[in-house]
């Protein structure tokens, strides 16, 4: 039997209807842990100890009356960058460092009225720029399979906080690859969801047209729990998806006999790491050994995806960060001496060094004479990039290949070369340009190290990759596998 | 469209644009990573993309449109309590018109 913090919701939801503990010994138990683990790791900002206990206690209380949300009383956290009512929300940057919430993001009021205690926000790259969650203004995560090494990013301590046993499942945001490449490094499952599945409203905007929100959990079973709860339409998010949100925990038990699963030719490129290599490909055939059919496909636009990005992220960035002036919430300045005065004291004291670098190049592209040139022309090729997606969708039902190019890097390794951090985002970053969902999911290991493999799903088939992914968790243990923490 | 170098002045305008105050060592240091990026971003004008139409939502959707009523009630209080100094319901910030 695996120990308490290891265990799935799936489990911890049986335990807790068979009463073999409560959500309050629970949730101590997973406050003990991030009390005497988490200074090792960072993996938090804030910990909401009192109200979560007091939290457990009502989701125990709903419990013993036999009528009860359904996920009462199971522990999670949310990524920093979304909105929590009365608790501060920082997006990882000094400029949010004294803002309270006035409200709750969509998903969170979702994720509550299912019944979720949470036990804290976790630490992040500033902004959600980054992609080893070293650009924090809390500080560097570490990675808990290796003190040495990254937990990836942008949702860094989400990722790491799981990985470590803080917490039952989190919440993240990905922009680039932000929930899928952490997910990758720190050996666990996380889903991006189809654009507009899930609520941006109250998730701190980074780049509008690429960010989606989603869940980060020990299993796809887990995730698809997770999912359940956060998916559907919102009024109050313009973007929103007004579809019907189907069962997904219905759907993740259904046989991938006859599925078909494209090999993505360019993603397995001569920057690809050769254990990486090996354990996807192991990984497809034990899906084939299922039913699945594979053959090879091809994204000829895949090279083209990393340049449209960052250009549009960046200039999406600069429009959505203009907000933060010093005036109405966030960081002001000490005695500014004029109104001009107090906007750029305030910015270039509260931002850190790669948000202001993404401002910049974002307002490089979006200013006049280079607008055609730049905004325009990663439009475009945004749009190339979303056609061949479609074309591979009409030969198979999904795209496997891995998340990253290398499994967790050195702390300190690439924060001198801006560009090489970029390039970890390469199997990753066309799927947002695209809006399509995607999950990574634990698929071997490196010298310790977890590898990560990535389905790609047709939008709105999130219930399809859930499967998929249930159906490979069913057959191999990777997503069962803990870093031993010692303790 | 040529191989950009971001000159020192090119940083200053944009810092301008971007409300951004960059100075000292920081210039030269802003002027080549943004040479960097640019460089890397440059790939994209060998691709030829005449005739092709961009493509800002990634689902092609259209913004949903909502009927035109009030449904927001007024916090003032409740939205200026997080704001760094305010007085009488207003948000003040330095004196603008001498």
């Amino acid at each position: 039997m695996s120990e308490l913090h290891d265990k799935t919701i799936s489990q911890l939801l049986l335990d807790l209807d068979n009463k073999a503990f409560s959500s309050v010994e629970l949730t101590g138990h997973y406050l003990d842990r991030i009390e005497r683990l988490d200074p090792a790791i960072n993996s938090y900002i804030t910990v909401l100890r009192e109200p979560a206990l007091a939290r457990a206690a009502a989701m125990d209380v709903a419990r013993q009356k036999g009528i009860h949300p359904p996920l009462a009383g199971i522990p999670i956290a949310h990524k920093d960058i979304i909105c929590t009512q009365g608790v501060r929300t920082s997006a990882g940057s000094r400029m949010l460092d004294n803002f309270i919430a006035p409200y709750n993001a969509t998903l969170v009021e979702q994720l509550n009225d299912a019944g979720v205690v949470t036990l804290g926000k976790t630490n992040m790259d500033e902004f959600a720029m980054g992609s080893s969650n070293e650009n924090s203004y809390y500080g560097p995560v570490r990675n808990p399979w290796r003190a040495d090494r990254v937990p990836g990013g942008s949702s860094g301590g989400s990722a790491a906080s799981l990985a470590a046993g803080l917490c039952a499942a989190t919440t993240g945001t990905d922009t680039g690859g932000s929930i899928r490449q952490p997910a990758a490094f720190c050996g666990i499952t996380g889903l991006k969801p189809t654009y507009g599945r899930v609520s941006r409203w109250g998730v701190i905007a980074y780049a509008s047209s690429l960010d989606q929100a989603g869940p980060m959990a020990r299993t796809a079973e887990d995730a698809a729990h997770l999912l359940q709860a956060m998916a559907g339409f919102d009024h109050r998010d313009s973007t929103s998806i007004n579809q019907p949100v189907p069962d997904y925990l219905a759907q993740i038990n259904g046989s991938i006999k006859g599925l078909k699963i494209g090999i993505c030719t360019e993603y397995f490129d001569e920057g690809l790491d050769d254990d990486i290599r090996t354990a996807v490909m192991a990984a497809a055939k034990t899906l084939e050994s299922m039913g699945a059919i594979l053959s090879e496909v091809s994204l000829p636009n895949t090279q083209h995806a990393i340049p449209a990005y960052y250009v549009i992220a960046p200039a999406e960035c600069s429009s959505n960060l203009a907000r933060y002036d010093g005036v109405r919430f966030g960081y002001r300045c000490a005695d500014p001496e004029s109104i001009e005065d107090l906007y750029k004291r305030s910015r270039s004291e509260g931002f850190g060094r790669e948000v202001k670098s993404r401002i910049m190049v974002g307002t490089f592209a979006l200013s006049a004479g280079y607008y055609e040139a730049y905004y325009r022309k990663a439009q475009q090729i945004r749009r190339l990039i979303s056609a061949d997606f479609s074309q591979v969708f009409d030969q198979v039902d999904y795209i496997l290949g891995p998340t990253t190019p290398s499994t967790a890097f050195k702390l300190g390794e690439k924060v001198d070369d801006q560009v090489a951090m970029y390039l970890q985002d390469i199997y990753t970053i066309a799927v947002n340009l695209a809006g399509l969902p995607a999950i990574s999911i634990p698929a071997g290991q490196s010298q310790g190290l977890p590898i990560g493999l990535q389905l790609i799903g047709r939008h709105l088939d999130e219930g399809g990759l859930l499967k998929v992914a249930h159906n490979f968790q069913q057959a191999s243990d990777w997503h069962a596998q803990r870093p031993n923490d010692g303790q | 469209m040529p191989p950009i170098t971001v000159t020192q002045d090119l940083v200053l305008a944009v810092a301008e644009l971007s409300q951004l105050n960059i100075d000292g060592a920081d210039i030269d240091d802003y002027a080549v990573d943004m040479t960097k990026v640019l460089a890397l971003v440059e790939q994209m004008h060998g691709v030829d993309t005449s005739g092709i139409a961009p493509m800002s939502n990634p689902t092609d959707a259209s913004q949903q449109l909502r009927a035109d009523e009030v449904t927001e009630t007024d916090q003032r209080e409740r939205f200026q309590a997080i704001a760094p100094e305010t007085d009488g319901g207003f948000y003040l910030v330095p004196r603008v018109v001498e």
